[in-house]
């Protein structure tokens, strides 16, 4: 497998505090990456560092002419804008030069009706607005997707459809995925290869090797009751 | 090349009657001052957008005591205040409203010192003007140029103005679209200060967005509704306010006021 990307002691701060602290990892072609630690650990700085969207010290080598899809974790929506999902998809599908038959493709992909398209962003529920970010990034047909918790406000069958659907797209397009979570569960359904973090990198590797009791602790502090949800048979 | 302006108000519904340049201008500018709305409602320059405008005073006051046209001292401030606000919005600290506040409210102050008391009404709520032939033109060059920027940068400021990082990591320029933003945004505000002065040039910009937001259905609609607002504000205020001897700017804004209030009734409630 050829390398995507490839990271090397990447440092970020801001304003004299340090945030990510000599990072090192690398992802292959065709990854599942997922990122987790806990709160303020800077996963979402590290996803956005990988995007150039923040500066930083080290180095962060793409693999050359690769084409990224971001997912946010929010996007901060005034929520009276009369924006139409299709003027807000239609945006990326001009910038980045795609055909717009596309357009009802990426719909069905992500399992947003057709006439979704016609109603104000607004006007959409959680879910929905989350698949309409899953599609946005799917847009212009990149090799890499970096989601920023894409569940982070849906009920727990909505959450259960996402992943599904980004499993299903990983498959079928052979997209690298590179993918901010919580959730334990989805580590060990999914992931080829885990990052935990915790402004610096406490583990890293294929989850069934890297993701030892020590290494959690280590990672969440105390002992956690979720020990007991990874190896219970109904996340599987 | 100085133009030949005149900030002196003659007999008001005179000068209406017998310079259809200055209206036909006016519509000109209206119709830029409604589709770049929207955009500037999106990207939350609704509060910002009165304090730019006052940074055109000392510009005005200034050109004013050098005996030059007025508007390019306007310009000339105005131009500057753009560069700074798009530096502004560059750095991430909580301070920029606060700086915004600062140094355009002084600068509305300073230009009230500087600006001779005779046109400081006229350059604070607009007057009546003969507008020249080339004065006519260029204007209406401007307005066209600033109606196609935003058709033609539509989807990019759009999602610019949305989130500027799902923007960045779909590829777009943002700081360099940011500066041309701004700079048809104070063209916008150059165009229309002989009509609504520095105090009002904002509100033409914001309040027709808002009634483009309140009775849009999309995007397109919201630009095609703030426009005919903006239209029919500045035509009908331009209309009114001779009959009841009232300086223009103020009276296309009380018509764009009430429109606004009009269209919170027909606001669409799905």
């Amino acid at each position: 497998m050829t390398k995507i990307l490839e990271v090397e002691n990447l440092n970020v701060a801001f304003n004299g505090v340090r945030v990510l602290e000599d990072l090192n990892f690398s992802v292959e072609d065709g990854d599942a990456l997922t990122i987790i630690g806990p709160n303020g650990s800077g996963k979402t700085v590290l996803l956005k560092t990988l995007l150039n969207l923040i500066p930083y010290q080290g180095k962060i080598t793409w693999k050359k002419d690769i084409k990224t899809g971001y997912l946010p974790q929010t996007l901060f929506l005034d929520q009276s804008l009369p924006l139409t999902l299709r003027e807000f998809l239609m945006s990326k599908i001009n910038v980045t030069k795609t055909d717009p038959n596309d357009l009802e493709e990426t719909l069905k992909l992500v399992r947003l009706p057709e006439d979704s398209l016609n109603h104000s962003l607004g006007r959409l529920s959680g879910g929905q607005i989350q698949r309409a970010l899953v599609a946005f990034a799917l847009i212009g047909n990149p090799d890499v997707l970096l989601l920023d918790e894409p569940t982070a406000s849906i009920d727990p069958p909505g959450e259960e459809q996402i992943y599904d659907t980004i499993h299903n797209l990983q498959d079928m397009k052979k997209l690298t995925v590179i993918i901010v979570s919580h959730d334990l569960s989805l580590v060990y359904r999914y992931a080829t290869k885990v990052l935990c973090l915790n402004k610096q990198q406490i583990c890293f590797g294929p989850p069934e090797e890297t993701l030892t009791t020590k290494k959690l602790e280590e990672l969440y502090g105390a002992p956690h009751k979720f020990y007991h949800h990874l190896h219970d048979g109904s996340t599987h | 090349m100085v133009l030949p302006i005149s900030f002196t108000i003659t007999s008001m519904t005179e000068a209406l009657t017998s310079n259809t340049l200055y209206i036909n201008l006016a519509i000109g500018m209206a119709s830029a001052a409604g589709i770049i709305g929207p955009f500037a409602i999106m990207r939350r320059l609704a509060l910002a957008s009165d304090p730019i405008s006052h940074v055109a005073l000392p510009g005005l006051g200034v050109a004013l005591l050098l005996k030059i046209n007025p508007l390019v001292g306007a310009a000339f401030a105005l131009i500057i205040g753009a560069i700074l606000i798009w530096q502004l919005e560059k750095r991430t600290g909580l301070s920029t409203d606060v700086l915004i506040g600062v140094i355009f409210s002084v600068s509305l102050a300073l230009g009230s010192l500087i600006t001779p008391d005779e046109e400081l009404i006229d350059a604070l709520l607009g007057s009546y003007t003969s507008v020249g032939l080339i004065e006519f033109i260029i204007g209406l060059i401007a307005s066209a140029f600033i109606i196609g920027f935003v058709l033609y940068q539509k989807h990019r400021l759009t999602l610019a103005s949305l989130s500027p990082d799902l923007a960045r990591t779909s590829g777009l320029d943002t700081n360099r679209l940011n500066l041309y933003f701004l700079l048809a945004f104070v063209l916008t505000m150059i165009l229309g200060l002989r009509y609504l002065g520095v105090l009002l040039m904002g509100s033409l910009i914001i309040i027709p967005a808002a009634v483009g937001k309140n009775l849009g259905w999309s995007l397109n609609s919201m630009l095609v509704v703030g426009s005919i607002t903006a239209v029919l504000s500045t035509g009908l205020g331009l209309l009114i306010a001779p009959r009841f001897d009232l300086e223009p700017g103020p009276a296309i804004i009380v018509v764009a006021a009430i429109l606004f209030f009009l269209s919170f009734f027909l606001k669409r409630r799905d």
